[in-house]
């Protein structure tokens, strides 16, 4: 994988050089939602009832996407084109380093939503829920995925964490 | 069953002394009411206008064949609000309503009524307040019907009257700050009284010009006016013993008068209803609270008289 | 001096691991339900997560306090019973309370366990807190967030109990305990159902311009231009107009945090027992973050140095900061 070099240092527009199609994608996010459900069952009973909600994560910067339905018997993960996002009921957005961060247990979701880095619209009770459903996983979710993909996977979030300091949430 | 009673809550507004001492005379001679509350209970630094009237209006008011009770302040923190507390406490020839956990310290012994600050939500509350003594107790304006029954229930058992607010704007918080002083750029020790300018409360609309709230100094109550006139015969059923009206800037007589009738079983809801429409307040009625629902709501309920 | 306790708020079972390894000497936390007044979706806990976190609380000599701090509606007293029995069960080392149904419950069947009065029973005068402390045997008060420096100081030497205040976290104005507001706008109350702003009913809606509009229930009550801060969704804290002020002024407070980390010393002076952290409703992040830096303050202070303290403002609503009412009585 290689970046255009001006934008070396930010990973986080990765996505938007690589115009990957959205099925080789499919099966990775896959494995991280069954992973996810296998190891985190508490986050499902956090979500009460929104185990049924749409949501739509939307990493503003990447070309894609994400749709998310977390059930636990059978989660829905995939990649999402933004013209055909499928039927939601809340949406969350932010850069893709914002929400990084936040599945990285790094930032408090509350301070980015008063700066505004993240925006959220629709069931705002299923966004808080999936908040703090999320914040309770011990450890960090974004280290788990980090760890299916071994050492690489180590290397690319730390890269990630280095790129998500250098340009940190605006400050007010 | 005992004969419900109309009872008139204290003047929440910064009034001229005149157009109070007015209003109270109205009261005594015109209005079919049992009970008058006095007392300025929102703001301490609006009392030394009054004080000096108070005896007066509550001669007036008995001679009228009214029952007179002092309230004392929601909030206590100053000495001055800490002062008036105990002194009302104190005071021998009146029946008192606390507003204020303050006013309970010194009241040991002493036949006290419990008023709508005090937060009674539930029958171990109440049950606690009347082996301290309270002889009576306004609920909190936003409790729904279904635990006012049960409370009204063991009101009963203890021989504690009950009283719910069932007319005028909705007290919904108190605060420490002045935001009548706030919206005029002021702070609250340098008011100079502004909220005198507004007997109703002072208007905030949203940015989608809908009407939503009323700033009284420290005080914000609801646009709409509580109407519970449909309730009432429901409400003395469930052996609601008072009927308090909040007084606001709109013929009050009028109101007592189409309430004391519904409630002795002379008229139908809907008849007094009708009544309270063609004064034409320019504020739409609410009863959600009552229905355990938003404060705002109006929900038709199935009016029936007492007969 | 005082000792200073440190309490820390905790959400989630995860945020009270990390209170507790940041150095709180105490957290707070409720049940999944109405009994306390951080009822939101997704947040606090099950009896089995709570028996879990005392233990570890306990294992590294923290105490947990339980949070019974709503106003039981009749007919549902007792689901506060319960929560109260199963506390006792679970040793948790105090109850916060507000209703004087709670308390008296609580008094009369498990005297053992230490009462402190929750700061939304208002007690904001020595009469009130006398009071309480008289009729419920209550250990300490949580002072409402009203009172200045040397009131507290004032109430401090007329009362027989200790004193806690919040120091950091949403600063809100009105007379907790006493408010309405949310529950006249989404017939869910503040006080009976443990609720502020219920998220089911607070709906961000964006224009073409990005105005941000947040709207509860049916009403508006704010609207922020494109890239304009913004803050908490509650009524105290939104824009509205009146004829003084048109275009939309805050009516009640600016979306502004409390952060006292400066007069940490002033009131340890003044008799304050223990410091109250707000945010149960805030994150792994936030709670690590501010516990770290306030117990390293709270360190530095006994050992009669001057802390030199993070920056907290970027975790403070509409990122801005302020000392409230404890410097003076100017606001008011």
């Amino acid at each position: 994988m290689t970046a255009a070099p001006a934008r070396a240092s930010r990973m986080a527009t990765l996505g938007a050089v690589l115009p990957m199609p959205l099925f080789v994608l499919q099966p990775v996010l896959r494995r991280i939602a069954r992973r996810i459900t296998r190891e985190h069952a508490e986050v499902f009973a956090r979500l009460g009832p929104h185990t049924q909600t749409g949501f739509v994560i939307d990493p503003v910067d990447f070309p894609f996407a994400l749709f998310l339905r977390p059930e636990p018997q059978a989660p829905d993960f995939r990649a999402v084109r933004r013209a055909h996002l499928p039927a939601h009921e809340a949406r969350i957005s932010g850069s893709f380093l914002t929400l990084l961060r936040l599945i990285d247990a790094d930032v408090d979701g509350d301070a980015l939503f008063f700066s505004r880095d993240l925006v959220i619209s629709g069931n705002t009770e299923a966004v808080v829920s999936l908040r703090n459903a999320l914040d309770d996983v011990e450890g960090s979710i974004a280290a788990d995925v980090a760890e299916m993909f071994g050492p690489l996977g180590r290397i690319a979030l730390r890269k990630l964490r280095q790129a998500a300091h250098a340009s940190p949430p605006t400050e007010g | 069953m005992m004969t419900p009673r109309l009872t008139l809550g204290p003047v929440a507004y910064h009034w001229p002394a005149d157009k109070k001492i007015d209003f109270y005379a109205k009261i005594a001679d015109e209005a079919p009411i049992d009970t008058v509350y006095l007392g300025e209970v929102i703001c301490s630094k609006r009392a030394p206008f009054f004080d000096q009237h108070y005896s007066e209006v509550a001669e007036r008011l008995i001679r009228g064949g009214k029952t007179v009770v002092f309230s004392s302040l929601a909030e206590v923190m100053l000495k001055r609000e800490r002062k008036a507390t105990k002194a009302l406490s104190e005071l021998e020839d009146y029946e008192i309503e606390i507003n204020n956990a303050a006013g309970l310290l010194t009241i040991d012994g002493r036949a006290h009524r419990i008023g709508p600050f005090m937060n009674v939500y539930n029958s171990q509350t109440l049950g606690y307040f009347a082996h301290r003594g309270a002889n009576h107790v306004c609920l909190p304006v936003e409790l729904p019907s279904s635990s006012a029954a049960l409370l009204a229930r063991t009101a009963s058992e203890l021989g504690v009257g009950i009283e719910v607010q069932v007319f005028g704007r909705a007290s919904l918080a108190v605060s420490a700050r002045c935001y009548h002083a706030r919206a005029h750029g002021r702070t609250k020790d340098n008011c100079q009284f502004v909220c005198e300018e507004d007997p109703d409360g002072m208007p905030l609309t949203t940015q989608d010009n809908q009407p939503f709230l009323r700033i009284n100094g420290i005080q914000t109550l609801s646009h709409s006016y509580v109407n519970l006139t449909d309730e009432i015969p429901a409400m003395v059923d469930m052996g609601i013993t008072d009927f308090r009206l909040m007084p606001q800037d709109i013929d009050m007589i009028e109101i007592a008068k189409a309430f004391a009738a519904v409630l002795h079983g002379e008229i139908a809801p809907q008849t007094a209803r009708e009544r309270i429409n063609a004064l034409e307040i320019g504020a739409p009625f609410s009863n959600g609270f009552w229905h355990g629902q938003a404060g705002h709501r109006r929900i038709e309920a199935m009016g029936r008289s007492l007969g | 001096m005082t000792v200073a306790e440190l309490i820390c708020p905790a959400g989630t079972p995860a945020s009270l691991r990390t209170a507790v390894d940041a150095g709180a000497d105490a957290v707070y936390c409720g049940f999944q339900n109405a009994t306390n007044a951080r009822n939101f979706p997704g947040l606090n806990f099950s009896p089995d997560e709570l028996a879990a976190s005392v233990r570890y609380a306990h294992e590294q000599g923290t105490k947990v306090l339980l949070a019974l701090n709503t106003y039981p509606p009749d007919g549902k007293f007792d689901l506060w019973k319960e929560a109260a029995d199963l506390g006792a069960r679970l040793g948790i080392d105090a109850y916060i309370v507000a209703d004087v149904g709670v308390a008296e419950y609580i008094r009369q069947n498990h005297p053992g366990i230490r009462l402190h009065l929750s700061v939304q029973a208002a007690a904001s005068s020595p009469e009130a807190i006398r009071y309480y402390v008289r009729e419920f045997a209550v250990k300490r008060v949580v002072l409402p967030r009203i009172l200045t420096i040397p009131e507290i100081r004032e109430i401090k030497s007329e009362i027989p109990c200790e004193i806690e205040t919040f120091i950091f976290g949403n600063h809100g104005l009105m007379v907790e305990g006493r408010c309405s507001l949310t529950n006249y706008a989404t017939g869910l109350s503040t006080n009976m159902d443990g609720v502020c702003s219920p998220a089911a009913e607070v709906h961000y809606v964006r224009d073409d311009q990005e105005n941000l509009s947040t709207r509860l229930g049916e009403f508006t009550i704010d609207r922020f231009g494109a890239g304009e801060k913004a803050g908490y969704p509650t009524i105290c804290k939104g824009r509205y107009t009146t004829a003084q002020r048109q275009g939309g002024y805050y009516a009640f407070e600016e979306p502004i945090s409390l952060n006292l980390a400066r007069l940490l010393p002033d009131l340890i002076d003044a008799g304050v027992n223990a410091f109250k952290i707000e945010g149960r409703q805030r994150s792994r992040a936030y709670v690590r973050e501010v516990v770290s830096s306030f117990r390293y303050a709270v360190d530095q202070i006994r050992a009669g140095n001057k802390p030199d303290l993070a920056d907290l403002v970027a975790l403070t609503e509409g990122q801005k900061e302020t000392q409230g009412a404890f410097r003076t009585k100017k606001w008011r």
